[in-house]
């Protein structure tokens, strides 16, 4: 199965709010609670390097590290944050962060005076080294914590996108199984086969038979990298079957697969969803039906299929279509060739009318 | 089950797949022996004219039909049934897989059958519409009312026929006219009008041919200001000058501005009445 690995970078993610998770009140409080604890332990520090009044030291690390966290968490929300990490970016950063350590010392150790009942900027009238040194290893600490904040906002946010990713591709895959094997088709046949075994029983089996190979193809198909076209025409084969038993005479087709081209090997059920197309939106919306061709040829460098119906055309296919077919087509091509495969829809040209789709593979020369 | 309760009445089968239909009728014939089935069709169009013309007490219709769907097919038959006292047919739907129209046929108590169809089931749906058909007949008037609602119901449920998901509403028409193309504001459209594959739009100066089924463009329109009033009808509710009920009970609608008379079908009919 064709799971994309580049699954592009979606921002619009419904999971990812405009508005980091971090910015709420559960993420402030988060951040708020491992910003006391890291102050607990530098005044320890602070006490058992300095000595005097533990209480004190413990106090002044509370006040000096709450403001410099309170400015520089609240402070992101105007510094233009990327909405991913709730970080702001680069200079921006910077500066958030120089301001918020000055402003916050300058903030809390005020806030320390006046709870003490010193003279205000007490500790600012000092020796310039000591103002300094503290100023370096308030930084120091500010920008290790914030540096611990924004990595554990990368890793959730890696852990979100993995999710995301994970979820993409099971639906996807959901969504491969329900267009193979859509469920209209399969109790309609099963419908069908209910009858046949009363009405015909050597039909019956020869459809359940089919139904067989059509499932398992459609089951393990998606697992295999690449088959021969021979088998790519059998599945097609059985498949058209089951819906002429359905349809009746309203469904006319033809194989044409020429000698020599059986061996070349394609992705398997690469035509089902072109043949399923050409059905559901050319021949059974028609009252009449009509016809189906399903073609290989050799084109130079080129391996060539076709599918050509000649039902309602291209005019009358619901604008509302999801083209998930189409599009499925179009990658598995893409992830196998690259830009050497194609595949085209257009209307036939002929007078029968109707919608051709055409495949391009290059001529594998084995 | 009163499956050896033998009434009878007529049905007509409308089923795309051959096998299925030769099935459908033989299971009925084992269940319901008195039962007559007049016609057999595989398409929606004849549906409906055959049922016009054979008038049958009981309809089996496949929902995915080739061009007309089996809802639509019943939308057209309630809409140009004669009305001459004689009572619509009862409708059971058939089904293969159609999850969303199974919630709308049980909101609006509407027989249906799944395929594969099994004989215990259809035998359950037999009693039901015999039931119905029983209670027609000694109800009377009643009971075309009761079969018009269902109806509405199911068709204002949108789910079996919708073909899209409610697109952002339409504010402008493109219409083709010669090689130039036209913006008609749909705030001037007077209404629509389905034309086959084409849909007129009728505004006060001139109309436009546009190249849309009315089923794809029903989706885009403001249902708000914009009232359905019969299959092929969408007409602006503000544009509508009056209503006109003859002795038949067919109403009529004149427009502000516009010589045009608009006929109302008898399931949308209950949209006009005094406040």
């Amino acid at each position: 199965m064709p799971v994309p690995t580049d699954l592009p970078h979606n921002p619009a993610m419904p999971d990812t709010a405009p508005v980091h998770e971090s910015f709420t009140a559960g993420g402030f409080a988060r951040h708020g609670l491992i910003v006391l604890g890291f102050n607990t332990f530098i005044g320890i520090a602070l006490a058992i390097g300095r000595g005097g009044d533990w209480r004190i030291q413990m106090v002044y690390a509370q006040c000096i590290g709450l403001s410099i966290w309170a400015l520089m968490d609240f402070g992101r929300m105007a510094f233009h944050p990327d909405p991913e990490t709730g970080w702001p970016r680069g200079w921006r950063r910077a500066v958030l962060q120089l301001g918020a350590v000055l402003g916050g010392y300058l903030l809390g150790s005020t806030l320390g005076d006046a709870l003490f009942g010193r003279p205000l900027l007490d500790m600012w009238r000092g020796s310039p080294r000591m103002l300094l040194s503290y100023l370096l290893m308030c930084l120091a600490v500010s920008a290790g914590i914030s540096f611990y904040f924004h990595a554990r906002n990368q890793d959730q946010l890696r852990l979100r996108q993995l999710a995301a990713a994970q979820r993409d591709i099971a639906e996807h895959r959901l969504k491969l199984l329900e267009s193979q094997l859509e469920p209209h088709m399969l109790f309609n046949t099963l419908a069908n086969l209910r009858v046949l075994i009363a009405l015909d029983p050597p039909r019956a089996q020869q459809m359940l038979d089919q139904l067989i190979a059509f499932l398992r193809a459609t089951l393990s198909g998606s697992r295999a990298a690449l088959h021969p076209l021979s088998a790519e025409f059998a599945r097609v084969a059985d498949y058209l079957e089951l819906m002429k038993v359905r349809m009746g005479d309203r469904l006319q087709t033809e194989l044409d697969l020429p000698d020599g081209l059986g061996t070349q090997a394609v992705p398997p059920l690469l035509l089902q969803p072109l043949v399923e197309n050409a059905i559901k939106h050319g021949l059974e919306p028609h009252v009449d039906g009509g016809r189906l061709v399903v073609s290989a040829r050799r084109d130079g460098d080129a391996l060539v299929l076709s599918v050509r119906d000649t039902g309602a055309g291209l005019s009358a296919t619901p604008a509302d279509g999801t083209h998930f077919g189409l599009s499925q087509v179009r990658q598995r091509l893409a992830t196998l060739h690259g830009e050497a495969a194609s595949l085209s829809l257009q209307a036939a040209t002929d007078a029968d009318g109707g919608t051709l789709a055409t495949v391009r593979l290059p001529w594998s020369p084995t | 089950m009163n499956a050896t309760d033998n009434m009878p009445a007529t049905a007509l089968i409308a089923e795309d797949e051959p096998l299925l239909a030769a099935n459908l009728k033989a299971e009925l014939r084992a269940l319901w022996p008195a039962l007559q089935v007049v016609a057999s069709v595989a398409h929606g169009e004849a549906a409906v004219q055959q049922a016009l013309a054979l008038r049958p007490q009981l309809l089996f219709l496949d929902i995915r039909m080739p061009g007309m769907s089996g809802l639509e097919a019943a939308q057209a038959i309630a809409e140009d049934w004669p009305d001459d006292g004689s009572p619509l047919p009862a409708l059971v739907f058939v089904t293969a897989y159609d999850e969303y129209a199974l919630q709308a046929f049980e909101q609006a108590a509407v027989d249906y059958v799944l395929k594969p169809v099994q004989p215990a089931r259809l035998a359950q749906t037999c009693a039901r519409v015999q039931a119905v058909l029983k209670q027609r007949a000694s109800a009377g008037g009643g009971a075309i009312d009761a079969a018009l609602g269902q109806l509405r119901q199911l068709l204002g449920s949108g789910a079996p026929t919708a073909p899209a998901p409610a697109a952002a509403a339409l504010t402008v028409i493109q219409a083709a006219v010669g090689s130039a193309i036209h913006l008609v504001p749909v705030a001037e459209v007077l209404y629509f009008e389905a034309a086959d594959k084409y849909v007129r739009v009728v505004t006060l100066e001139r109309e436009y041919l546009v190249r849309i089924s009315l089923r794809e463009l029903l989706p885009q329109i403001d249902l708000q200001r914009f009232w359905q009033v019969h299959r092929g009808t969408v007409v602006r509710s503000d544009a509508i000058a009056t209503a006109l009920r003859d002795e038949a009970g067919k109403i009529t609608l004149t427009l502000r501005g516009h010589a045009d008379r608009l006929t109302v079908s008898r399931l949308y009919a209950h949209l006009f009445k005094p406040m």
